[in-house]
């Protein structure tokens, strides 16, 4: 009797250990689920297990910057989340590292065909980042603005530059054009400087991907044409120690008649001034060009631990969530442009705006350099600094990108 | 016999152990603070100093290379930390001076007796006002205020005190200025408080005996409120000079480090979070740590000599 008490005890004892012993279970972190409508988030993930039994996924949310805090600590000492969300910023960091796994190697074990997505984040010839929405950053104008000075949104660099000299009033603290360039958060550098040059088919790297300012005729150009606008006033006073909450808050407050902003902010600025009349365009290009137009964008990346033993399972979420029908959910909710080229989000028929940028999107390509690059917040803010002092006239022209050159191959290095 | 021998050699026995106790009982006690100062200070301290010494730590799959003191050599020769240094030295020198010239006009004007309770009240709350906010909070409050479109300079241009908009905090001549400015608004009510409790403290028959043998007020002020004050006005300088060259949220939040007002606060932690070069973070850290030692030395030696 004894006995078969104790053999059924030790059965008890079992059966909860099978069970999980069938359920694999992914850490999966990410700083989404907190900036989706609630439940949203959940909703895919629950789908995503109802076709995939044996995988459950266990969510680790926070804001952004205590997601990158925590990532970056975690790959550190080894345990990091199965499954991470990624910003094009850390992944050189994360990679250098060895805390993320081969996608190439990973698509390759699942026998993926890849035609599908949009872009992957490569480094040293192997994806480590598959982005999976897509924000761009096109240019936002107020209509009235410029319906009252007469002119239609701009095209090129001139019209741009003449449309925001009309619009600039300074006696009643209005201005053309807004660029944030706080060194706090230098991505102005990259979504309101770069962003000209991307638009131009320019690039600030050679060939093998490393930096080249120097001698780079249309970055060179470009510069010239942004410190011109500087030179103009028709710039919003502040730029150097201006946020990118701030540029929104002055356009949203008409302010400021054109910036250049993620279509994440649609709603934002929607509810924050529900009288603003406004409308998107694709950045304007330099005279003459007329080919394919750089669109600067942020992307919820993804990617796989490389400390996981369930690689093969991440990689089933992974592939999930670039599935045309996982992808046009989370873009659908996220107000994004998918990472699937053939997923097309709900927002695209229903909003005339969301219609617009997805033109732009469909015209153009995605352009941004910083993405993969070693620690390339820094590289913003190393640029940013003689940047600035070029912007008052302190420097040259040729000593400023020599100084950001110079700064740029030393993170490089 | 045997009995008496066997008491003989139990007795030196337990006074040994009762010695024994005795010596190591007061360390008993102090264990467990001596863990936690172990855990939360002295390790972290350590660990800090040998990443200083090594290269390829934290976020580097590579080995750490003992480097030796390179890291501080090219730490302390770079233009950019000779800048911070300067800056971070007028940013905490300012703040200190000017912290108690205006913690102890309020405290003196808190204590006269020429206002009513109520009035002491009501000015007490408003001045400690600032020291009620986070530093956070104080960031956002000054960079609204300090905007270009922003009350100050709304204020100032009509009252004709200024011919044009001005960049508070994105002049490069302004910045450091002004960054000081809003570290000394939310810093001086310590100075206030500290005082006024120091100056309620002073017994009236000193005041008396100097009014008696003709003193006027300068007089009364400079030979007796001074020298009453002189120990609290060592502590706080110096606790005051050791937190400013600390201070980062009010700097990285206001300016980010630019317009001239890197201090080694922000250049620290840019080159730990932005660059991930935590070699020359540690170094950096260590540097500061090495100042405020020295500070701390003297606070100690201050206080020593106020208690004899």
């Amino acid at each position: 009797m004894k006995k078969l008490v104790l053999c059924f005890m030790v059965v008890l004892a079992l059966l909860p250990g099978v069970s999980m012993a069938q359920d694999v279970v992914l850490e999966f972190q990410q700083w989404w689920e907190p900036e989706l409508p609630e439940g949203s988030f959940r909703a895919i993930l629950d789908d995503f297990e109802a076709a995939n039994p044996g995988i459950k996924v266990e969510t680790i949310s926070g804001p952004y910057l205590t997601t990158k805090d925590q990532i970056i600590a975690s790959a550190a000492t080894g345990t990091m989340a199965d499954v991470v969300g990624l910003d094009g910023a850390w992944v050189n960091v994360l990679w250098k590292q060895g805390a993320l796994h081969s996608l190439t190697q990973a698509m390759a074990d699942a026998m993926y065909d890849d035609s599908e997505l949009a872009a992957q984040i490569q480094l040293a010839g192997e994806t480590y980042m598959i982005p999976i929405a897509n924000f761009i950053y096109p240019v936002f104008v107020n209509l009235d603005m410029l319906a009252a000075a007469g002119i239609d949104p701009p095209s090129t660099r001139a019209e741009f530059a003449a449309a925001a000299e009309a619009l600039t009033d300074p006696d009643n603290n209005v201005y053309g054009w807004a660029q944030p360039l706080s060194l706090e958060q230098p991505n102005g550098i990259q979504n309101d400087t770069m962003s000209w040059l991307w638009a131009t088919g320019g690039s600030m790297l050679d060939d093998m991907g490393q930096p080249n300012l120097v001698d780079n005729m249309q970055l060179a150009d470009t510069m010239a044409y942004i410190k011109s606008l500087h030179d103009a006033g028709v710039v919003a006073p502040g730029a150097f120690a201006m946020k990118e909450n701030e540029k929104v808050e002055e356009f949203v407050n008409e302010r400021v008649a054109m910036i250049i902003n993620t279509l994440a902010h649609f709603t934002l600025i929607r509810e924050r001034n529900p009288d603003l009349n406004f409308d998107i365009t694709a950045l304007p290009a330099a005279e003459g060009y007329d080919g394919p137009r750089g669109l600067p964008y942020a992307s919820w990346g993804i990617g796989i631990s490389a400390h996981t033993v369930h690689k093969a399972e991440a990689w089933k979420l992974i592939d999930y969530l670039t599935s045309v029908e996982g992808n046009t959910k989370l873009t659908s909710i996220a107000n994004a442009f998918p990472g699937n080229v053939n997923a097309t989000p709900d927002f695209i028929q229903t909003d005339q705006l969301f219609m617009t940028a997805f033109e732009i999107f469909q015209e153009g390509y995605l352009a941004n350099e910083f993405t993969g690059l070693p620690a390339a917040e820094e590289l913003m803010r190393r640029f940013d600094e003689p940047f600035q002092l070029y912007l008052e006239g302190e420097m040259s022209l040729e000593d400023f990108l020599d100084e950001a050159q110079a700064e740029w191959e030393d993170i490089f290095a | 016999m045997v009995a008496g021998t066997a008491g003989e050699t139990q007795e030196p026995a337990s006074f040994m152990r009762e010695h024994t106790k005795r010596k190591f009982l007061p360390y008993a006690y102090l264990s467990p603070t001596l863990l936690l100062l172990a855990v939360l200070t002295v390790v972290p301290i350590v660990t800090v100093f040998l990443y200083s010494l090594f290269d390829n730590v934290i976020v580097n799959p590579n080995p750490p290379v003992f480097v030796g003191l390179e890291n501080y050599e090219e730490v302390l020769t770079h233009r950019k930390f000779r800048a911070a240094v300067s800056n971070t030295l007028y940013f905490a020198l300012a703040s200190v001076i000017v912290h108690f010239i205006i913690g102890l006009s309020f405290a003196l004007l808190l204590n006269s007796r020429l206002l009513s309770a109520n009035v002491k009240a009501f000015f007490r709350v408003i001045y400690i006002l600032p020291w009620v906010f986070t530093a956070s909070i104080i960031a956002i409050l000054w960079r609204l205020l300090m905007n270009p479109h922003g009350v100050i300079n709304f204020v100032l241009l009509e009252v004709g005190l200024i011919p044009e908009l001005l960049e508070w905090l994105s002049d490069r001549k302004l910045a450091i200025h002004s960054v000081t400015f809003i570290n000394i608004w939310s810093g001086y009510p310590f100075y206030l408080v500290s005082f006024l409790a120091g100056l309620q403290g002073i017994p009236d028959d000193l005041y008396e005996a100097g009014r008696v043998d003709g003193a006027n007020a300068w007089q009364l002020f400079w030979h007796i409120t001074l020298p009453q004050l002189r120990p609290i006005i060592i502590s706080l300088a110096l606790l005051d000079f050791i937190w400013t060259i600390h201070q980062f949220t009010l700097v990285w939040m206001t300016t980010g480090g630019g317009r001239n007002t890197e201090v080694l606060s922000t250049y620290t932690y840019k080159a730990a979070f932005s660059s991930y070069d935590y070699s020359e973070a540690s170094a950096t850290a260590m540097v500061i740590l090495a100042i405020c030692t020295l500070v701390a030395i003297f606070y100690v030696r201050s206080q020593r000599m106020a208690d004899e």
